[in-house]
């Protein structure tokens, strides 16, 4: 097992470097001058150039990447051209707040997905499954900024029982946790109910029926722990979806994590701080499916890696 | 197919909904014949009533005439950026499984890399780099689900390049070109077809959420999810400004979820899954 996992870490290495590349060249792709688009059109041509060597700008690309990469692996991410703090100072003060609205998240979603999903499955062609599953498909149709909105509205105008942004304590996790969920609650819910029903149909399920065992035996303890492996599969691929509506229910909320550092970097045009956002939030995705390819062998004894 | 889709009651739903927003929104300037971008200050922020069903915005703009407006450019948006994204990824997908070999390789091996990145953080980079504006968002979501057509029809094309009846286009003298034509290429158009209705609505939402963030159509153009941004600051006083643009929004993904699923049910059933 701990040979696999040093084995799959290994195999993420060149992902993690194509995608440095990947956001140095979308970085460099930025039309005109990056040190001119900083400085503005009233700065005066030497403080420009002056900038630009300061940045490397005036290298060639491989040079640029290669200093870029170096200076990577250091854990130095540059400086933000607005506040002069280091880009890794910035993202770190950041991350724990999204990490935390991500991670509640998730096991919002995985929690409430899957009951929902064994309750429709185990009641096919029901109204309850149909209800289930109308609400599903409303799930992935929603806008999640928009939905955030109106469960403030709801919540924090009208009720008044929840606050309507900020951060700090569990109840201003409330609301931004169950707007980022949705989505990933309808997903988990339609994978369950679709595996599981496809294991329920199977000839070992019948033969637990059959010895008398209960529905909680045949469905927990037989169906469920074989219809898990699409389920695992789609709430990693979901993480990716979860980082992405972070960004937007971040601003809904005004929750101080790395989705709002980003858009405030774009549109400050603070691009060492966009490439280091992007940067962390793609790696954070890796990551993750990297974490889900392991937990693979812990769902599937079946699955042996030598 | 038209039989089955017929049958497939959520998916008429879908179309349903689907024609009524696009006529309201093609119909726009016949039913709402003052400019919508125009600032009425005698009028801001009015809820809705008879002459405003909908309500004013904060420059007094009837947010009905807005919402059928914005649908214009939402949509406009949403079928050129699956177009463009169709355009790019489906020749890619097509070379890379027939051909194999080296190509099918370093394509692969990129479309992984942009798939390491989740799909809105790569549209909002994209647009962070390009700037806004309706072309700008149209590449940027268009380029950021590329790889998703690229990996479809590259399946297709792997399974089908060996079956028999390519190999017998092949012995009877046929050229690559004419092969990838006439009996691979018709063989991706259902899962294509699929894939686009429901990628509409995912490009739709990441437009309106790039619009959210203040990064997609400039004001005062109006388009739903810069309308929807637009209305935060005013959530607790107008609860409508944010409302309703939202609503467009939602009741668009919708009718293309119901009828991509039902689309998949009548082309493609062994494309069932969730």
């Amino acid at each position: 097992m701990g040979a696999y996992v040093l084995r799959r870490l290994a195999l993420a290495v060149p992902t993690l470097v194509g995608v440095t590349v990947v956001v140095f060249a979308l970085i460099r792709l930025v039309p005109g001058d990056p040190a001119r688009l900083v400085l503005g059109l009233q700065a005066s041509e030497e403080e420009v150039q002056r900038l630009r060597v300061e940045l490397g700008l005036d290298q060639p690309l491989p040079v640029q990447y290669a200093r870029f990469l170096g200076r990577l692996v250091q854990g130095d991410l540059g400086r933000s051209v607005v506040t002069g703090e280091p880009v890794t100072r910035e993202i770190a003060a950041r991350l724990p707040a999204t990490v935390q609205l991500a991670v509640a998240s998730t096991l919002l979603a995985t929690a409430a997905g899957m009951v929902a999903g064994v309750i429709s499955a185990t009641r096919q062609y029901s109204w309850v499954d149909y209800l289930v599953m109308t609400v599903a498909l409303f799930g992935i149709s929603l806008p999640v900024f928009w939905l955030g909105l109106m469960l403030m509205l709801l919540f924090s105008v009208h009720l008044r029982w929840l606050p309507a942004g900020g951060y700090g304590t569990p109840a201003h996790l409330v609301l931004p946790t169950i707007t980022l969920a949705a989505f990933s609650v309808a997903i988990i819910a339609r994978m369950t109910r679709s595996s599981l029903l496809e294991v329920l149909h199977q000839d070992y399920v019948r033969t637990a029926w059959a010895k008398g065992l209960g529905a909680r035996a045949v469905v927990l303890r037989h169906a469920l722990k074989n219809a898990l492996i699409p389920v695992v599969t789609v709430i990693g691929l979901q993480f990716g979806g979860l980082l992405g509506g972070a960004i937007l229910t971040e601003t809904v909320f005004a929750w101080p994590g790395m989705g709002r550092l980003l858009v405030g970097a774009i549109v400050a045009r603070d691009y060492p701080v966009v490439q280091g956002a992007v940067l962390v939030f793609a790696a954070l995705f890796t990551l993750v499916n990297l974490a889900v390819d392991v937990l693979y062998a812990y769902v599937d004894p079946r699955i042996h890696y030598g | 197919m038209w039989r089955r889709l017929r049958r497939h009651r959520t998916a008429v739903a879908g179309l349903a909904v689907l024609a009524t927003l696009l006529f309201v929104a093609a119909a726009a300037p016949l039913l709402f014949p003052e400019d919508p971008t125009e600032p009425r200050f005698e009028r801001v922020l009015r809820p809705p009533s008879p002459e405003h069903p909908l309500g004013t915005d904060n420059l007094g703009r009837d947010l009905l005439a807005r919402i059928a407006y914005g649908g214009r450019v939402s949509f406009v948006i949403g079928v050129l950026a699956v177009s463009f994204s169709a355009l790019v990824g489906v020749p890619v997908g097509l070379l890379s499984g027939y051909y194999g070999g080296k190509f099918d390789l370093v394509v692969q091996r990129l479309v992984d890399l942009l798939l390491a990145f989740p799909g809105f953080l790569l549209a909002l980079t994209l647009v962070a780099v390009l700037g806004v504006g309706v072309t700008n968002v149209v590449v940027a979501v268009g380029l950021a689900s590329a790889p998703v057509y690229v990996r479809l029809v590259r399946g297709v094309a792997l399974s089908v390049r060996n079956q028999t009846f390519v190999e017998a286009a092949r012995a009877l003298g046929a050229s690559d070109r004419r092969i990838l034509f006439r009996h691979v290429l018709p063989n991706c158009t259902a899962p294509v077809i699929v894939q686009s209705t429901l990628q509409l609505g995912t490009a739709i939402l990441t437009a309106a959420g790039l619009g959210f963030l203040g990064l997609g159509v400039k004001p005062p153009t109006p388009e739903w999810g810069t309308m929807l941004g637009e209305g935060q600051t005013y959530l607790f006083s107008s609860w409508y400004m944010a409302t309703f643009p939202g609503l467009a929004i939602f009741l668009t993904v919708l009718a293309f979820n119901l009828l991509g699923d039902g689309l998949r049910d009548a082309l493609d059933p062994r494309m069932k899954l969730a």
